[in-house]
């Protein structure tokens, strides 16, 4: 057992030195430059993860890990405009991972502060000092995450967003994708004060490969909606942390949007910190064909009369893979815990394959926590009771689709949103009818 | 109207034939009822003609006017005319009923060559429909048929019948689960809409419905078969005896 274990260690630190022949380490200013050694010496010990690892056995970590991404060719958007594009917001906008000033907005707005990483990395001493790198750290256990490791390291851009008081628009980060060989590492930070509430909206597919941190600390009555859609482009590659710290009364809502890409895997860390902190997490992802969509969930409930719901959809058909693996952890004093975990494919041939693991680990005795995973085909009932009103059977499917990711799109509050994204979709579906 | 002409059907997946030889003509104007025991093939009737899955038809034919139902997909005979009230409507979660009800009289209407029905239009049109069945906003928005109660599922197929305006209408048993009041506003609904170009095949198990909606002709179906046609007195025949005597004398 020891040996296959130091095996098994090494081939993750060969995978980790050949990853690290194309990167060097940032340089910047004191506080962020021992995060960044931190950070490799962290994953120095891990080494990157191989397919024989306990959380890797649904998805192949290779294309992941490689030095050089593989090209992926950019999605012509047509007509369309982006997601999000008629909302009132502050645009930040990165093309292949660097920051475009040109196409951002001023970033200066009231009852947030905003910075560039680049710029916060220069000073001396900053407020994201005890955050950057430290909520990820906190999510390296008990299942390790090199890749977010990886990007805590390198990553040289990124925003801190600090909220102080309740923003007037939402925030936007937007994702381009340009450059068909692009690898780009993108961290960010949203440290909600006490109070505070701000809407962060994310989309694009941002790169070939895409390696992305988002740290999230929540202070006390601290509200964060969180709402993200993934991009077109089919032949992208991303692995995504989420990295979540709430203290008391706080609400974290989250959900993703993902249609097309080869490879995704969203990993979310939820640390509920604090009584009756709340937190929602949800996604919905659909594709055809060469698309794997691995969505790995860890919740870990920490004081009493908190609640964490995640709910994931998963629409997949010719051959597309999708994954779950999702954890309720509940520790000892954390009693009155309401946890509640669903995830749900809907298989449209019999090509299509989805793998899921959902535990629950419950250290106290007066919780309520239910998971149930389920994957299955579209429901023959209600197929003919659409047709046999007139509705054909194409129309028919889509509005089966829609109405199984339903669930999980209600977790978007703001109900502009929700509708913006129910939209795309049935574009999406239209379009894929051909 | 309707014409069903020595119609045998089996189950697709075994070899078990369910109507043997089924003969009806409902003309433009008329409503005919069907009566008949339990696994009589009455409702396989109504889901051969809408186009369900699942049926296997071996002989004989089913035109309404000169289409030839049995040819169509489920979609087409709608848009032909086709309705089906059913027996057990489905619940659709996530599915809003407006929207369901929207997208179904556009697909109608498109396949028919109208125009679709603006967001505006078509709310007024609903509303006004709405109102007639006591169903209310709240029933609009909800998905549909989750939820409702036996009553309100069986009023929102006839909602859907009014909105689609169908040539041939076919009620599955639309009385059951129903108590007295909602049986009234369901017949009610249903006479609202008998008119000289529409036909209606009732399905039922018991007269008391055919008390509301008084039928032009009452067949009775037993073994797969119609096995005695008459008027309304039929059905009080049958009320009053069962269906032996009717099976013997067959």
């Amino acid at each position: 057992m020891a040996i296959a274990k130091e095996k098994l260690l090494a081939r993750r630190r060969d995978a980790l030195s050949a990853r690290l022949e194309t990167l060097t380490l940032p340089e910047g200013g004191a506080w962020i430059t021992e995060a960044r050694k931190t950070a490799l010496a962290r994953l120095e010990t891990m080494g990157l993860p191989t397919g024989r690892d306990e959380y890797w056995r649904f998805t192949k970590p290779e294309s992941l890990n490689a030095a050089e991404p593989e090209p992926a060719a950019v999605f012509d958007h047509g007509e369309e405009t982006p997601v999000f594009d008629a909302v009132e917001r502050t645009r930040i906008v990165f093309v292949d991972g660097v920051f475009d000033a040109a196409q951002s907005d001023d970033l200066s707005v009231d009852g947030i502060e905003i910075e560039r990483l680049e710029d916060a990395a220069r000073a001396d001493i900053h407020w994201a000092k005890d955050i950057y790198g430290a909520i990820e750290t906190r999510g390296q256990t008990p299942v390790e995450r090199p890749h977010a490791a990886l990007n805590t390291a390198f990553a040289t851009d990124g925003v801190l967003i600090r909220v102080t008081g309740k923003a007037e628009k939402p925030v936007s980060l937007i994702y381009q994708h340009k450059n068909e060989t692009s690898d780009a590492f993108l961290h960010n930070v949203v440290r909600v004060e006490a109070g505070g509430e701000l809407t962060l909206l994310e989309n694009g597919p941002a790169a070939a490969r895409f390696n992305k941190v988002l740290e999230v600390d929540i202070a006390a009555g601290g509200r964060l909606h969180h709402i993200r859609a993934q991009g077109r482009d089919h032949e992208r590659r991303a692995v995504t942390g989420m990295f979540v710290r709430q203290d008391e009364d706080s609400l974290f809502k989250s959900f993703t949007l993902t249609v097309n890409g080869r490879l995704t895997r969203n990993e979310i860390y939820v640390d509920l910190e604090g009584p009756n902190a709340s937190a929602h997490v949800a996604g919905a992802a659909l594709g055809h064909g060469d698309f794997h969509h691995d969505d790995t969930v860890f919740i870990r409930h920490d004081a009493e009369n908190c609640e964490s719901r995640q709910v994931f959809k998963k629409v997949l058909q010719e051959g597309a893979i999708g994954t779950f693996q999702g954890k309720i952890l509940v520790e000892r004093g954390a009693q009155k815990t309401d946890g509640y975990q669903k995830s749900q494919s809907l298989l449209l041939d019999d090509g299509a394959n989805f793998l899921a693991k959902p535990e629950l680990e419950i250290y106290a005795d007066d919780v309520a926590c239910s998971h149930g995973s389920t994957s299955g085909a579209i429901d023959k009932d209600m197929l003919f009771y659409l047709r046999a009103r007139g509705i054909d059977e194409k129309t028919a499917m889509d509005l089966l689709v829609i109405a199984f990711v339903a669930e999980a799109m209600e977790e978007v509050e703001d109900e502009r949103f929700r509708e913006e994204l129910v939209e795309r979709l049935e574009g999406w579906l239209l379009r894929r009818r051909g | 109207m309707l014409k069903i002409d020595n119609l045998h059907v089996k189950l697709e997946e075994e070899d078990k034939q369910i109507l043997k030889g089924v003969t009806l003509e409902v003309p433009a104007g008329e409503v005919h009822a069907i009566m008949g025991p339990n696994g009589s093939g009455k409702s396989t009737l109504s889901y051969v003609l809408s186009g369900r899955d699942g049926y296997e038809v071996t002989e004989g034919s089913a035109m309404l006017g000169d289409i030839d139902l049995l040819e169509l997909e489920p979609e087409e005979r709608a848009a032909a005319g086709m309705f089906l009230a059913f027996q057990y409507p489905v619940e659709i979660p996530g599915v809003g009923n407006m929207t369901f009800l929207r997208t179904a009289v556009n697909a109608q209407r498109k396949a028919r060559g109208q125009e679709e029905m603006s967001a505006a239009d078509f709310l007024k049109f609903v509303r006004a429909k709405a109102k007639d069945l006591k169903i209310d906003a709240d029933m609009l928005k909800r998905p549909v048929n989750v939820g409702f109660s036996g009553g309100e599922k069986k009023r929102n197929e006839i909602l859907q019948m009014a909105m689609l305006e169908p040539k041939m209408c076919i009620l599955d048993e639309t009385d059951s689960g129903l108590d007295v009041d909602a049986m009234k506003l369901v017949s009610d609904g249903v006479n609202a809409l008998r008119d000289e170009n529409r036909g209606f095949l009732v399905i039922t198990h018991y007269q008391r419905l055919l008390d509301h909606i008084v039928p032009d002709v009452v067949h009775i179906m037993a073994g797969g078969r119609i096995v005695k046609s008459g008027g309304p007195e039929l059905a009080l025949e049958v009320e009053k005896n069962g269906y032996a005597d009717l099976m013997e004398t067959a």
